[in-house]
């Protein structure tokens, strides 16, 4: 045996790349059940949009109303390169997952490729497919418009389309990575696959909107954050792509008993990993609360950076205009001033539970946001009342009055205690967003999303809440005495 | 330092976490060039997460391994490409052929076209397999499957094995080609192998070291006949003669510690055989006592195996 002498040469990282490429491909194109749809999307379905279109177009026509066929002619187009792309979703989820179900992919994970390698290549091969099929269907769909009906579409949007076209095929893919990452067979990665499906649901419906309201330049925004979105994706798919992520998970099975087992042991820990401690108000103060802020240190700074450049970005803004003469008389200001100005902020009353609900609630918010969203619209809700304040401090300069006395007199008594109340909470939210994809590498993901969820909780109950609470009453019982100690009311 | 004696395989207190699970804990093993150790143990023991160490697929939580005296964290890649890897089931892609497959394999481990396939087809035709090579996966049956992923782990020549049940689905002419050609990497390539088998008559005939593996600990480990000294006690000797021995026997019960006997036959404990049965013969022969045969009674891997994983935890010594 071994008669022959075998030479090993290295494989440079492109052609180690691109043999995944070439085998995934020849799999996918071998697979009927890929290629059928496939062919269909291509073919037949763009013919079906192009008569649609006819008809649409002859029958709104009889109404003299032909703005509807015309907008509804580039929305078909985007339709006939959205449904073949959607394929690609279903060959990552093969290729990812799949492989990993048919246990192929361990031999793979024992050659000398690397991570990158394996993770490129497969996105590249379920892209491939579903992309060619697209800009063809898109192709057959056009082609069949010029020639019965003349129409060809502006450049600019055929770019949009393409762009829109290709990213959502990115996105889809690179989320199709997240999924497979946290499944061991197709199927719990098909349930898991909804949640990248009904956003881009939502999105073509968005894309709908925008195409029927003709403000085409919002298209590239949206261009923009389906980039922005495929650049998490795909991190977070590099982070989890990867051997020991791939080994170390074997099966799908959720034993809730454990899981909120585990929850609990998070919660009753300093940190993660660590022995439960002894419950005790001193204790919770001491170790665990500081050792929770610790954990968010990273999101209460950027945080920090965000409302930094959102108040300074406000200021500036607001440093053009000039409040109208009067508009900072206070002589027919009276305590009632200030509770019809709160109830036009939607609060019921000027009283301290319902300041200290809405603001609690307002944190929830943030919660609940930032778990869609990678922590990323925390952020932005938090700067929404920030830089508002930044703005008036500006309006308020301008019109020749001190912005320091003025924010000193109407935010810095209940601020001091609600601004570090939303800020921990904020960021305690960011966190349990942003542990997804930037997770601590001593614990597995759910490990990491739990300990964030559990230092949320914490932070929340024992911090936020009973700043907000002070806040609350300080806002209702001493910021209007110290507004009408400073400026004086007259009512 | 000679080829012989150069260890390919070292770990050293290797451990293994996943979350709170302790997968393997303080494994240490050395396997030289031309040596086969075989790794037993119940399922779930951690034999497939030590393979998975020892080949730089994952990282140990603690301790270090080499393999031809290269670290498994620090050289992955490279180790990757000197070790063949054959995981507990084939995972082969059903919609490509066999040339197709190994060519595949071939090209990542950087094998020339022309030697790619001369090697392709030289394996192919050494397991019996030459006529399939261009026949779809999906039609092999499942012992084939099994020898083409063998095939794919040695396809680039490499210089250690590490196989996780190779023969468990093969008719025993399969199974024997494959021993075959284990035998003939080891004695005449010097290549060394790592067999994690619940087969323990292939372990005794391939293997020159056996470590037993439970819950992660290695708790037993020598050459068979170690093992088995050191887990079944003293030999067990059986002594046949050619007629009936009438009054001998009370004369043997002075000389021997008898186990038990028939009219023809004597089983005794040694504690020395190779001291103590040269004078026994002759002291037969003395009393013109004809002997048919003197032989070890065979005791079994699979006695010492039972022995250790069904021994409370902690006390399989």
């Amino acid at each position: 045996m071994a008669a022959i002498t075998v030479n090993q040469s290295s494989v440079s990282w492109f052609s180690g790349m691109w043999l995944i490429v070439r085998r995934e491909l020849r799999d996918t194109f071998r697979d009927w059940r890929m290629i059928t749809p496939i062919v269909m999307l291509t073919v037949f379905f763009p013919v079906l949009m192009t008569w649609a279109a006819g008809v649409a177009q002859n029958f709104v026509n009889r109404f003299d109303t032909p703005l509807i066929a015309e907008r509804l002619i580039p929305f078909l187009m985007l339709i006939v390169g959205f449904f073949p792309i959607s394929f690609s979703l279903v060959i990552a989820l093969e290729a990812f997952v799949g492989e990993r179900e048919r246990k192929s992919l361990e031999p793979l994970l024992s050659t000398p490729l690397s991570d990158g390698q394996l993770y490129v290549g497969k996105m590249i091969a379920s892209l491939v497919p579903a992309l060619l099929a697209a800009f063809l269907g898109i192709g057959v769909y056009l082609l069949g418009l010029f020639v019965f009906r003349g129409w060809t579409p502006p450049p600019i949007l055929l770019a949009q389309v393409s762009a829109l076209t290709f990213m959502e095929g990115v996105v889809m893919v690179a989320g199709a990575v997240v999924v497979s990452s946290h499944s061991t067979s197709v199927r719990a990665a098909n349930l898991l696959a909804s949640f990248i499906i009904i956003p881009m649901a939502i999105l073509v419906q968005v894309e709908a909107v925008i195409l029927f309201q003709a403000i085409y330049d919002a298209m590239w925004g949206i261009v923009l954050a389906l980039v922005v979105v495929a650049l998490i994706l795909i991190r977070m798919g590099v982070r989890l792509f990867n051997r020991e992520e791939l080994l170390g998970r074997e099966i799908d099975s959720i034993n809730l008993r454990n899981v909120f087992r585990r929850a609990g042991q998070y919660f009753v820990a300093v940190a993660p990993n660590q022995p439960r401690a002894h419950f005790n108000l001193s204790g919770i103060y001491r170790h665990h609360v500081p050792a929770a802020l610790r954990r968010t240190k990273n999101a209460i700074l950027a945080i920090l950076v965000a409302l930094g450049v959102s108040m300074v970005v406000a200021w500036a803004w607001g440093s053009q205009f000039s409040l109208p003469p009067g508009a900072l008389d206070f002589s027919h200001f009276s305590s009632e001033s200030f509770d019809s100005a709160a109830t036009n902020f939607l609060l019921p009353s000027f009283t301290w539970h319902a300041v200290w609900w809405n603001n609690t609630r307002a944190v929830l918010l943030y919660f609940v946001t930032a778990f869609f969203s990678f922590g990323s619209l925390a952020i932005v809700l938090i700067m929404l009342p920030v830089a508002p304040i930044a703005f008036i401090g500006a309006l308020v300069s301008n019109s020749g009055f001190n912005p320091v006395v003025f924010l000193a007199a109407f935010i810095l008594p209940h601020g001091i205690f609600e601004l570090p109340a939303a800020i921990i909470g904020a960021a305690a939210a960011v966190r349990v967003g942003a542990s997804l994809i930037n997770r601590d590498r001593s614990l597995t993901l759910g490990e990491g999303w739990w300990s964030a969820i559990m230092d949320f909780l914490k932070l929340m109950i024992f911090v936020v809440i009973p700043l907000l609470l002070l806040a609350a009453i300080f806002e209702v019982h001493v910021t209007p005495r110290v507004v009408c100690a400073v400026y004086g009311c007259g009512g | 330092m000679s080829q012989e004696e150069y260890t390919m395989i070292e770990a050293e207190r290797l451990c293994k976490t996943f979350g709170n699970f302790v997968a393997v804990r303080d494994v240490s093993l050395r396997v030289k060039a031309g040596g086969v150790l075989a790794l037993l143990g119940p399922n779930g023991a951690g034999k497939t997460t030590t393979v998975r160490m020892l080949s730089g697929i994952l990282v140990p939580t603690a301790g270090q391994a080499r393999i031809a005296g290269l670290d498994v964290v620090t050289h992955a890649v490279e180790i990757r490409r000197r070790v063949g890897v054959l995981s507990e089931l084939p995972g082969l892609y059903l919609r490509s052929t066999a040339r197709e497959y190994l060519d595949f394999f071939g090209s990542i481990y950087g094998l020339p076209q022309a030697d790619r396939q001369a090697r392709i087809t030289e394996l192919m035709m050494q397991f019996g397999m030459s006529e399939v090579l261009n026949r779809r996966l999906s039609e092999f049956s499942k012992g084939m499957k099994q020898k083409l992923a063998l095939i794919r782990t040695m396809l680039h020549d490499p210089e250690v094995l590490l196989l996780d049940e190779p023969t468990s689905a093969m008719d025993p002419q399969s199974a024997r080609l494959v021993h075959d050609a284990l035998r003939q990497l080891r004695d005449q390539h010097r290549r060394s192998i790592v067999l994690c088998t619940h087969n323990l008559v292939e372990a005794e005939m391939m293997a020159d070291h056996i470590a037993i593996i439970r819950r992660g600990q290695i708790v037993a480990e020598g050459s068979p006949s170690e093992l088995k000294a050191q887990l079944l006690g003293r030999p067990l000797m059986e002594v046949r003669f050619a007629a009936p021995m009438n009054g001998t026997l009370g004369a043997l019960r002075e000389r021997l510690e008898v186990e038990s006997h028939g009219d023809t036959w004597v089983r005794y404990w040694s504690n020395n055989p190779a001291s103590e049965n040269p004078p026994l013969l002759h002291w037969l022969s003395e009393q013109r006592v004809d002997v048919v045969t003197l032989s070890e009674v065979p005791r079994s891997l699979e006695e010492v195996y039972l022995r250790v994983v069904e021994q409370p935890i902690g006390q399989e010594n």
